[in-house]
């Protein structure tokens, strides 16, 4: 049951945005016995509503309100009013997640120590370490049902890994399996197993694939502590004299703003929102924006070093039968230098239909080359290759001034540039993934480049000391007490793996820090 | 509005206006015609001219040998309809399609639509590629010849597969060749 909770209370904790690290968060605080409203700015839609059409279900699911872009990177040209492709609807992005489900490394928690100074590169170590994250990990992996954990077992190999395991095997890698996958093998906490649909992207289904829509939110609501309202935009967060944080200020479906206190406010809104909504939440007391003193909201933007391989063969492969991104080889992920970049990179099993395939594959191309890429299509296998990207400061969500939303707020422009070492990882990870599909006898391999990001990090990182970041290693704004973001822009430098697990797992232990902090009253 | 389009055949009045790529494409009266996949499509925002070069520019921006005209005509077949909604839009389909007959003419002596060889029309096409006009024809076609659910059969692509039961008993590990 949802709880309605009445705009005057100010004992709630308000979380604005309902995916993976506002919804886990929402509904621990929940079960923990904390009321708690998330305010989400999109629509809330039942699994059965979501589409098997890629074309489709962006126009159900994706954020795609105005932003703008600018910078060198390719999306600036090709799609410069989509930096991000992330959800817009209850569940955030895990609507819309492939589902893999890597642990960081020890050494992407200490990235400062272990890479050294890097020329333009903004690194800095965690305030926490892989240790003190094993347990929140552990736990994440049970709540989700990350396969390959807790007994579960690997999902089975769809025809797009078949040709991916062949390859990899065949040019000697060793840890190649279909991975750690937050989509159920077989049927587990009253959801049942994967039935190889395909289109994970556009939200599962069947309910196999955890997210916070399905598998957090409705347990947080049954506990009466946790109200979540859709189609509800924040506009900016208000504060007291002392500069606590008081409510909210947003606008609700029916277009009317509306005040909500609270005690606690944690945004959740990914990397481009959260800070955009710290920046237009700018006062007399806070100019630069809340929780900015060190300057850093919006900064160290970071997208993963993404790209794709596709290889085409001479016989079919329909690589989009089956789980989208069950596959993965982990050899490259380690940190060698030899390979001439610091940190490294995973291979992923990835397949688009032909809608986005067309528009994908390199977009703005035209003519005979593109065309008969496309029509391999059916004979043709996809990989998708994310590693560690640099935090620079230069890469940057600010306020555009002169572009208004319909609400009248400046919106994000998100400015990016690639740093050397990710240029160098990419070249590097074209060309083992092309030696993947060529060792299985590719007539022909595509490279890809970087989509419109999935993963957004990074804008408002994690530091131990107050001038280097923007929270404290429980997620707490350095500036405000009770004023936590709860998202992927915690992070304080990317790692190579897949973000989710991480934010997750963070949740939960930002759940227990803000139980205890309010038992104690210090909150 | 006009039909999208129609199989109605060939009318008698049907003028074979080139022997060029749009040879099998002609113009009757307010309609392109297509004899050889029998179907029409009627324009009233549009010059009947212009979207017989549109679709063959389509064609000539993403070639498939295997998709037959109908494919190019259909996503091509919005330009009409916006057209008729938007004076500015349809000033820029308008003049798009006489600067490319003027530097076909200039060129080879026939509007773009009758110039012989693909390579020769694309060579035309690389000149404008850059310009608002062709951005916006293959922006819209790019969506609309690839996002036509009849189209992906060509490419092997079965689309929605929830509605059969996803692929775990049809085939999703069925790769033999390995």
């Amino acid at each position: 049951m949802a709880a309605p909770f009445d705009l005057n209370d100010d004992s709630v904790v308000v979380i604005v945005g309902s995916g993976a690290g506002g919804g886990t968060l929402g509904t621990d605080l929940a079960l923990k016995g904390i009321k708690v409203v998330i305010l989400e700015a999109g629509e809330r839609h039942n699994m059965e509503d979501f589409v098997n059409n890629e074309w489709d279900s962006f126009a159900q699911l994706a954020w795609k309100d105005m932003r703008t872009t600018s910078g060198s990177w390719r999306v600036h040209k090709n799609f410069p009013n989509l930096p991000a492709w992330i959800v817009k609807a209850v569940g955030g992005s895990s609507v819309h997640w492939a589902g893999a489900s890597l642990r960081f490394q020890e050494h992407e928690f200490k990235t400062r120590s272990t890479y050294g100074d890097l020329d333009g590169a903004n690194l800095l170590d965690w305030p926490i370490t892989l240790k003190e994250m094993e347990p929140y990990y552990a736990r994440a992996e049970d709540r989700m049902g990350v396969t390959r954990t807790n007994g579960i077992p690997g999902l089975p190999g769809n025809n797009n890994f078949k040709v991916f395991e062949s390859g990899a095997t065949k040019i000697g890698y060793k840890e190649v399996s279909t991975g750690h996958m937050a989509i159920n093998s077989q049927p587990r906490n009253d959801r049942g197993a994967c039935q190889q649909i395909g289109f994970c992207f556009q939200g599962c289904k069947s309910g196999a694939k955890w997210s916070t829509l399905i598998a957090e939110i409705p347990r947080g609501e049954a506990t009466g502590n946790l109200e979540v309202r859709p189609q509800s935009m924040v506009q900016k967060i208000e504060h007291d004299a002392s500069g606590k944080v008081t409510g909210v200020v947003y606008v609700d479906k029916d277009g009317k703003t509306q005040r909500q206190k609270a005690r606690i406010v944690a945004v959740a809104g990914n990397s481009i929102e959260s800070p955009r909504l710290l920046l237009n939440s700018a006062s007399a007391m806070f100019p630069d924006g809340l929780a900015n003193s060190s300057g850093q909201v919006g900064r160290n933007y970071m997208r993963h070093m993404t790209g794709s391989v596709y290889g085409v063969f001479d016989k079919p492969v329909h690589m989009y039968r089956g789980t989208t991104m069950a596959g993965v080889v982990r050899d490259e992920a380690k940190n060698d230098t030899k390979r001439g970049f610091v940190g490294g990179y995973e291979m992923e099993t990835l397949s688009l239909g032909v809608p986005f395939m067309a528009a994908f594959l390199d977009p703005g191309a035209w003519g005979r080359s593109f065309t008969s890429a496309m029509d391999g299509y059916v004979n043709m296998a996809g990989m998708w290759l994310v590693g560690e990207d640099m935090p620079q400061e230069t890469n940057r969500v600010t306020l555009n001034m002169d572009v208004k939303d319909q609400y009248g707020l400046p919106v994000a422009d998100v400015h990016f540039d690639d740093h050397p070492n990710d240029v160098a990882m990419r070249n590097h990870a074209y060309r083992q993934g092309a030696a993947v599909y060529d060792s299985v006898g590719a007539i022909r391999t595509l490279p890809t480049p970087p989509y419109p990001s999935t993963h957004n990090l990074g804008t408002n990182r994690m530091s131990e000391k107050a001038r280097d970041g923007v929270v404290n290693r429980n997620g707490q704004t350095h500036d405000i007490k009770n004023l936590f973001v709860s998202d992927g822009s915690q992070f304080t430098t990317g790692g190579a793996e897949n973000p989710t697990l991480t934010i997750v797992a963070l949740a939960i232990r930002q759940a227990e820090f803000i139980a205890g902090e309010m038992g104690k009253g210090t909150i | 509005m006009p039909t999208l389009i129609d199989r109605r055949g060939v009318s008698r009045r049907a003028v074979l206006t080139g022997i060029g790529a749009a040879g099998a494409l002609m113009v009757s009266g307010a309609a392109v015609l297509s004899p050889r996949e029998a179907w029409g499509l009627e324009v009233a925002a549009l010059k009947p001219e212009t979207m017989r070069t549109l679709i063959v520019m389509a064609r000539d921006i993403y070639p498939h040998d295997k998709v037959p005209n109908r494919f190019y005509a259909v996503a091509m077949k919005p330009y009409e309809t916006d057209a008729a909604k938007d004076p500015a839009l349809k000033a820029l389909v308008e003049n798009g399609v006489t600067t490319l007959d003027t530097l076909a003419m200039a060129k080879y002596g026939v509007p773009y639509a009758d110039v012989g060889w693909e390579e020769h029309r694309v060579a035309l096409l690389r000149g404008i590629e850059d310009s608002a006009f062709f951005q916006k024809v293959r922006g819209g076609l790019v969506v609309g010849l690839y996002n036509q659910e009849e189209v992906w059969p060509i490419f092997g692509y079965e689309g929605s597969s929830a509605d059969k039961g996803g692929y775990i008993d049809r085939g999703f590990n069925d790769i033999v060749w390995l």
